[in-house]
């Protein structure tokens, strides 16, 4: 499970398992994300957030080592305080990473908000959420800080994308330290 | 093309790499930084194949990581590198034992439930002596210890229970009693490395059976009951558990 903050996502990973005859794909694994809210049936929202993760991870997993497998990646909102989709991204790369799947690189989310007099906060709480302009996520790998995905909620300029961006980037570096000091954790008990 | 952040494979032996690193081999391997030249005479050929084992993939200029573990060098033959990592899903690969569990019984063919995404199938003329008219007595639910003759990521696995020379050398149907429990891979691999501390200082507490699966499951037969679970108990534990304190719960229990 991962909090940054408030916001608290448990993220769960089941596969490479016996995947349906009608769902399965010939040449790859076929990832499924599901997200379930803290309250209520998963609606329309879910559901995109749901692609976007799926695109995002299916961008990293090298799903042509286990062909006709299905993986399924489950993650449940524990508790919602602002940048929701970046914790989800983040709890996505990590259960990748713990179940041990083949991954080309790491990908971490990173939420910009974009207030009224333009200065942007990185990773803001649902309050700076609702005053800001417009909300930026970004997706961005670990090779080459790359970007994977982003969505934007709200409107902004070209050139305030690409300031949020650079600093979207520099935010991730950070993240990917925290990846290496985690995993560095876990096997310092061998 | 430049690796932005790659580092010698050396350098990060016994350290912990995650996906997306990029390691480099060192000079002998790759005599040209540029790009690889095709060698069409047999003159100098390179000292020895590198192996690139599981956790690591050919790109390029060298070996990308593709599972987050310690990386592990063994230096004779060519060298070898590859990744430890921990996992409990198991994916079948050729020559690994493994204990499966059988489901169905699907004509001359048996269906078993090896842990991985399909299940194998096991011939019943794959076992020491059986003939067309000596069938094996194989019913549903038996536990079954045998090795992947294929096992590819295109073809649903198929197991065994002789070896290439038609001996069993161990492998068959496990028998009556005993208890089957399923722990993490890496665990797996500590237990079957040459004079493991664990099962000799087992071995000292009670007589017991012991059978590991490559697929994390163990199968484990004492003189009671209450030894067999104390026994499976404490391989369970054992994964949590450091040396010091495992030497302690085992003096616990032989003090008993």
């Amino acid at each position: 499970s991962v909090c940054p903050g408030d916001t608290s996502v448990l993220a769960g990973l089941y596969g490479p398992a016996e995947a349906k005859i009608s769902k399965e794909l010939p040449d790859r694994a076929a990832l499924e994300v599901l997200l379930r809210p803290k309250v209520g049936l998963p609606g329309v929202l879910e559901r995109s957030r749901e692609q976007l993760l799926r695109q995002t991870c299916e961008a990293v997993l090298l799903g042509v080592l286990h062909p006709r497998t299905a993986i399924s990646l489950v993650l449940q909102v524990l508790s919602d305080a602002g940048s929701l989709l970046s914790c989800c991204l983040n709890a996505a790369c990590m259960a990748l990473l713990d179940a041990g799947l083949p991954l080309a690189a790491l990908f971490c989310g990173v939420t910009c908000a974009l207030q009224p007099d333009g200065t942007i906060l990185l990773d803001p709480t649902a309050r700076q959420e609702q005053e800001a302009r417009a909300i930026l996520t970004f997706a961005i790998a670990s090779s080459n800080r790359k970007v994977l995905m982003a969505t934007t909620k709200g409107s902004c300029s070209v050139e305030e994308m690409q300031q949020c961006l650079a600093a979207a980037q520099c935010a991730a570096s950070t993240i990917f330290q925290f990846y290496r000091d985690s995993v560095r954790r876990r096997y310092s008990k061998c | 093309m430049a690796a932005e952040r790659g580092t010698a494979a050396e350098a990060l032996v016994g350290q912990v790499v995650l996906p997306g690193d990029l390691l480099l081999l060192p000079a002998h391997y790759d005599e040209d930084a540029e790009g690889e030249r095709l060698r069409l005479s047999a003159g100098t050929a390179p000292q020895g194949r590198l192996l690139c084992g599981p956790g690591l993939r050919r790109s390029g200029a060298g070996l990308l990581v593709t599972k987050c573990g310690l990386l592990r060098h063994r230096p004779g033959g060519g060298g070898a590198y590859w990744v430890d990592s921990q996992q409990k899903r198991y994916v079948p690969v050729k020559g690994d034992h493994v204990i499966g569990i059988v489901t169905a019984k699907a004509g001359d063919v048996f269906r078993l439930d090896v842990g991985g995404s399909e299940p194998a199938s096991l011939s019943y003329l794959a076992f020491e002596g059986a003939t067309k008219r000596n069938r094996p007595n194989v019913q549903v639910g038996d536990l079954i210890y045998g090795q992947f003759v294929v096992a590819n990521k295109d073809m649903e696995p198929e197991m065994v229970c002789i070896d290439s020379s038609g001996r069993s050398s161990g492998m068959g149907i496990i028998g009556q009693d005993g208890f089957l429990f399923k722990v993490s891979l890496g665990l797996i691999r500590k237990l079957l490395a040459p004079k493991c501390e664990i099962i000799q200082e087992l071995s000292q507490l009670y007589p017991f059976e012991l059978v590991l699966g490559m697929n994390g499951r163990i199968w484990v037969k004492a003189k009671t009951v209450q030894q067999t679970l104390i026994i499976v108990n404490i391989l369970e534990a054992c994964e949590y558990m450091t040396a010091e304190q495992r030497k302690q719960a085992l003096a616990k229990l032989s003090g008993n």
